[in-house]
């Protein structure tokens, strides 16, 4: 292994700057002449706007302008694209409603954005914002799945009728129907997956400004893709070219994938600099996060599983509804279908699945990708259906799970629902979880809590998913609206230090390391002579971003490609200074060799020659060394993995402890094994935050009870055991690295694993269901009625 | 927030004088349920008059059969008094179970039992071990303190100066946090005091009250097996987000039994 490189559990760069306070936030920057944005939002889920006054606000102290959606439409400003459309069985299209980025006439959540003050201060502007005079009309809303659908319920878009956005299917009917006609035995349930709001710890914001000078934008802003931002904003909404328009996504203190969407504030305070020509910054605070970031999850199902006598999987058949929100955020159509519905054989050979998904509109915030992103949703539905397969059936639920594991031998192997999986052994992650959980002595664990009168449980889950959605042609024919390839740029400087543009782009996820490492590993240099440079269009290539654990797979492995560019050019540079043939020349170490001789040149040498090319080439070879690669992979990669949770339940309160998590997961080749524990850590955190602690609430009108962190509980350290993680490693087939991803397996297989564990817990009192969050009221109650 | 006035004064006289001249004006303890509230814009205040600059504000003394707290003492004073620690250890703990490091090194004895949010602790405790609340204008007894939802016996312009509570045979404190938050979803103070044994709930009703079944039954045996048959009547008690008015009834229970077995009952 090279010293650095990959498989090294390197320091993470960037956190030197982050530590000591030095990281450059959107906050953090503030632009001559800046004004401040504060947005009017909508108090009522649903109602007509009669009328909107907005004298008093402008002529409020220190304030500069006042717009609303009427004045964004007059200027021709486009609305909010989706960038995935999804077809219904019956062929057509789902309905799209227009998603301006001021409301017009009409408000569909609390939070929607009705008006934006500028002023020569944030305080100045808050107070003016109370002066805007909105007279609405309150109509009624439906706020959640079941309202949405009942008969006669109000519609949140006229041209939706049923308030339904899409319905549609994968999979053979058919050949389901036909599984279930022969099974011995069918096992349903029921399946709620509680809606979540991300909470990044830091806030979405938003600077514009622009330039009349030059006529051109920039916009800095908390993303997760610059690019993507750029492409949606420029050409959708605001009609500005991308010569024209510089995006900027600096430090971005996490997104889990709320801030992957193109949201509203970017392209009001991109628009206003330009009417008022200034720079103007927007900064949520938390309650306005609460209100206006994308929401998760939030699907209701049914499924049912058709087995043989000896456990077999024979057919699965799942019905979900999916709360979409008032309006299409940018992928939200895609999270419940293409991310969802295709992880549903999950690591099991069934034959004949089919799904049905219907999206479905409410008076509720937008709700789109967070961590996972229709993958928890299908993992947590397969692994509680095939825990209560086991009950009903009476195979022990690890053994029944092997039972129908897609085996080493039968890759790659075909889904039923669209995927091929290319490689895995499930068999052996959950070999490798049980050891380290301890599993054998389970059973002297639970008798000790007992004599202290507290109730053991164990759960299990096994989960796979998909990352790095590709190829873009594919992705394309499933209805993305993009390509969802990554860019890569390296740049060896005159000296032989190495810079690299990458389309990926960190939050978090550490890529100025773990890509750091890859350089270091191809040619050689030293790992602190190289530089990521990630998160602005006027400096990387057109790049898609990061999310959907796509880094390392999609972006890692572009870079991997201009790397071996930067190799295969340096071997000619080298056979010209060293009077050797190229095919000759090994590139190792750092250095560059003839083969079979002490001949060599250091690849500094090689940078230097390039750009200072007197003893060079140049009738045969460009001077210079910098090469791009985009990359669109072949397939996507399925990380795969085996969860085990114990929890500790006190019936007198009902209190879930979670007192062990273990996690053996196969991630592919490791590039940085601190970093990808430290992704297992956060994600598994976030898992059990969904299915403990964490619940967006909705009263029947439309307000959110859950609106800040008084009342929507995060899960924090204390509630936290330490946890035991290892991999497994069976390397992805079609990409350089081997590399699967890592960043969402944590929140994918831990609650399906931790709801199993409190179901084993309460199984003395017959309880087989248990909503997420199990909060404490919920378990004292199911042991209240089963007591009782 | 809004605009303010900002005073710090050096006395209470200065403070009445600030609070009797301004009819908006408000007092500035630790900030913590202040200044969130007026971040939010549900408060404005013309006036915050600060008592940080007060002196004999912040001590904790014992003098002899009580300890005497003053009211802008942090929590996490209280809980780190030796004093406190020696005299009255459930005291020390209830105010170590105060929501998370940063609000017990701000937030005060005085703000908190002005407040009197329903959900908080220090009412339990004040209640519990009999305390008298020392007023700029007059002593309170706890009994006679807290008068509802956010609602004390103080008057306009009346400010907690001190807090005397009487030091306790024997007192423990159970509580069940809320998740989110961790203020108390229910809190039970359990004494036995110089005037008996007192009980006193925290989190479950309007304000913190006394549990007189409970008192009653542990009169007759102090011991867990005396709250076995009792059930609370739930119909007054709160109803939320967290917990409904049903399973706060039954933590009362569980947590007055949490906090007698502390005392070998
Ligand atoms: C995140 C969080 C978690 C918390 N968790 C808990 C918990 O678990 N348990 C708990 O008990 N509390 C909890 N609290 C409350 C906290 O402990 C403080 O006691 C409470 O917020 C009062 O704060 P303060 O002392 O800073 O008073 P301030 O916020 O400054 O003042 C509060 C009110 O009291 C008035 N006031 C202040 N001092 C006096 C005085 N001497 N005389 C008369 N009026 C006065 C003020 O005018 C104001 O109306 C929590 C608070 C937060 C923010």
């Amino acid at each position: 292994m090279t010293e650095n490189g990959i498989g090294a559990a390197v320091r993470r760069k960037e956190d030197h700057r982050f530590i000591t306070g030095k990281g450059q936030y959107v906050d953090d920057i503030n632009r001559p002449n800046q004004l401040y944005a504060v947005i009017l939002r909508s108090p009522l889920a649903h109602g007509k706007i009669k009328s909107l006054e907005t004298d008093a606000a402008k002529a409020a102290p220190g304030v500069v302008a006042v717009f609303t959606g009427a004045d964004m439409a007059a200027a021709g400003v486009g609305g909010l694209p989706c960038g995935w459309g999804i077809t219904s069985s019956d062929g057509s299209p789902m309905a799209e409603p227009g998603h301006p980025p001021l409301a017009v006439d009409v408000v569909h959540h609390v939070g929607d954005q009705v008006a934006v003050v500028l002023a020569e201060t944030k305080a100045a502007a808050r107070d003016a914002v109370e002066l805007i005079e909105v007279d609405y009309d309150d109509l009624p809303a439906v706020a959640s799945l079941d309202a949405a659908g009942a008969e006669g319920a109000p519609l949140v878009w006229d041209d939706a009728p049923g308030n339904i956005c899409f319905d549609w299917e994968i999979g053979d009917a058919a050949a389901t129907d036909a599984a279930f006609a022969k099974a011995a035995q069918v096992v349903s349930i029921d399946i709620v997956n509680n809606r979540l709001i991300a909470n990044a710890m830091e806030p979405r914001a938003a600077i514009g400004d622009y330039d009349s000078g030059k006529d051109e934008y920039t916009l800095f802003t908390t993303s997760q893709n610059p690019h993507v931002i750029r492409m949606l904003m420029g050409a959708f909404v605001l009609g500005i070219p991308e010569h024209k328009l510089r995006v900027v996504s600096p430090d971005v203190g996490g997104g889990f994938g709320s801030k992957i969407f193109h949201y509203a504030e970017e392209a009001i305070v991109t628009w206003a600099s330009k009417q008022v020509d200034r720079p103007v910054k927007w900064t949520a605070d938390r309650s306005e996060s609460f209100i206006s970031d994308a929401h998760g999850r939030d699907h209701v199902s049914h499924a049912e599983l058709a087995l043989s006598e000896d456990g077999e999987f024979l057919g699965l058949r799942v019905d979900t509804r999916a709360n979409l929100g008032a309006y299409l955020s940018t992928f939200g159509p895609a999270v419940p279908t293409i991310l969802y519905a295709t992880l549903l054989a999950g690591t099991y050979k069934t034959p004949a699945i089919h799904a049905r998904v219907r999206g479905m509109f409410t008076h509720t915030v937008p709700v789109d990708a967070y961590r996972g992103a229709g993958r928890p949703e299908a993992s947590y539905l397969l692994e509680r259906l095939v825990d209560r397969a086991a009950k009903v059936t009476g195979i022990d639920p690890i053994e029944l799970r092997r039972r129908n594991f897609i085996k080493p031998d039968e890759f790659p192997y075909q889904t039923p629902v669209a995927l091929e999986y290319d490689i895995g052994d499930y068999d052996a992650a959950v070999d490798k979880a049980l050891e380290l959980a301890d599993y054998d002595n389970f059973a002297q664990r639970r008798e000790e809590s007992a004599s202290r009168g507290k109730l053991r449980g164990v759960g299990i889950a096994t989960y796979i998913e998909a990352c790095g959605i590709a190829p873009s042609n594919v992705a394309g024919a499933l209805g993305a609206r993009a390509g969802l390839y990554e860019a890569g740029t390296v740049r060896v400087n005159p000296t032989g230090s190495v810079s690299v543009f990458t389309g990926s782009h960190s939050h978090g996820q550490g890529h100025e390391t773990t890509f750091a490492q890859l350089v270091t590993e191809a040619l050689g240099v030293d790992f602190d002579n190289v530089s990521i440079v990630h998160g602005d269009t006027a400096k990387v290539p057109f790049g898609m971003g990061t999310y959907g654990s796509r880094s390392a797979a999609v972006g890692g492995v572009a870079l991997m490609n201009a790397l071996e560019k930067i190799r295969t050019k340096s071997r000619k540079i080298a056979a010209h200074l060293l009077e050797a043939s190229a095919e000759d020349i090994e590139f190792k170490d750092g250095k560059l060799t003839v083969v079979g001789t002490d001949r060599s040149v250091a690849f500094g040498d090689v940078a230097m020659a390039a750009y200072v090319p007197h003893n060079y080439p140049l009738d045969t070879l460009e001077p210079g060394l910098e090469e791009t690669a985009f990359y669109d992979p072949k397939n996507f990669t399925f990380p795969a993995g085996c969860h085990i949770c114990e929890v500790e339940i006190d019936p007198d309160t009902g209190v879930v402890d979670v007192v062990s998590f273990t996690a053996a997961d196969d991630f592919g080749r490791i590039i940085n094994p601190m970093i990808v524990e430290g992704q297992v850590h956060g994600g598994v955190t976030q898992g059990i935050g969904q299915a403990l602690y964490e619940q967006c609430v909705y009263d029947d009108s439309g307000q959110l009870l859950s609106g800040s962190m008084m009342d929507y509980c995060l899960p924090r350290a204390d509630n936290l055991p330490n946890f035991a993680v290892t991999t497994n490693v069976t390397p992805c087939t079609h990409n350089v690295l081997g590399v699967k991803g890592c960043g969402e397996a944590g929140a994918i297989g831990t609650p399906p694993a931790v709801i199993n564990a409190v179901v084993n817990a309460l199984s003395e009192y017959k309880i087989d269901d248990m909503p997420m969050p199990a909060t404490p009221e919920r378990v004292w109650q199911a042991i209240q009625s089963a007591t009782n | 927030m809004y605009e303010f006035n900002y005073h710090r004064p050096t006395s209470l006289e200065d403070v009445s004088e600030i609070l009797a001249a301004n009819d908006e004006a408000k007092i500035l303890a630790g900030g913590m349920t202040l200044l969130p509230t007026m971040k939010m814009r549900l408060a404005q205040p013309s006036d915050l008059v600060d008592l940080s600059a007060i002196d004999g504000l912040s001590d904790i003394s014992d003098t002899g059969d009580a300890i005497e707290i003053g009211a802008m003492v942090r929590h996490a004073d209280v809980a780190g008094s030796d004093i406190v620690q020696n005299a009255i250890p459930a005291l020390a703990e209830l105010a170590n179970s105060i929501g998370d490091a940063q609000v017990r090194n701000r937030g005060t004895l005085g703000g908190s039992i002005a407040n009197s949010d329903p959900a908080s602790d220090y009412p339990a405790a004040v209640l519990g071990l009999d305390a008298v609340i020392k007023t700029n204008k007059r002593e309170i007894a706890a009994d006679d303190y807290f008068k509802g939802l956010f609602e004390t016996a103080l008057e306009a312009n009346e400010l907690v100066v001190s807090v005397k509570f009487p030091k306790p045979k024997k007192a423990a404190y159970a509580k069940f946090p809320n998740p989110a938050s961790r203020y108390a979803v229910v809190g039970v103070m359990v004494a036995e005091t110089d005037s008996g044994l007192r009980v006193a709930v925290t989190g479950a009703g309007a304000c913190a009250y006394r549990a007189t079944e409970i008192e009653a039954a542990l009169g007759k045996s102090f011991s867990t097996d005396a709250l076995a048959g009792i059930s609370m009547d739930a119909a007054d008690l709160n109803d939320d987000l967290h917990a409904s008015s049903e399973y706060r009834a039954h933590l009362i229970g569980v947590m007055a039994g949490r906090a007698v077995s502390t005392l070998g009952g």
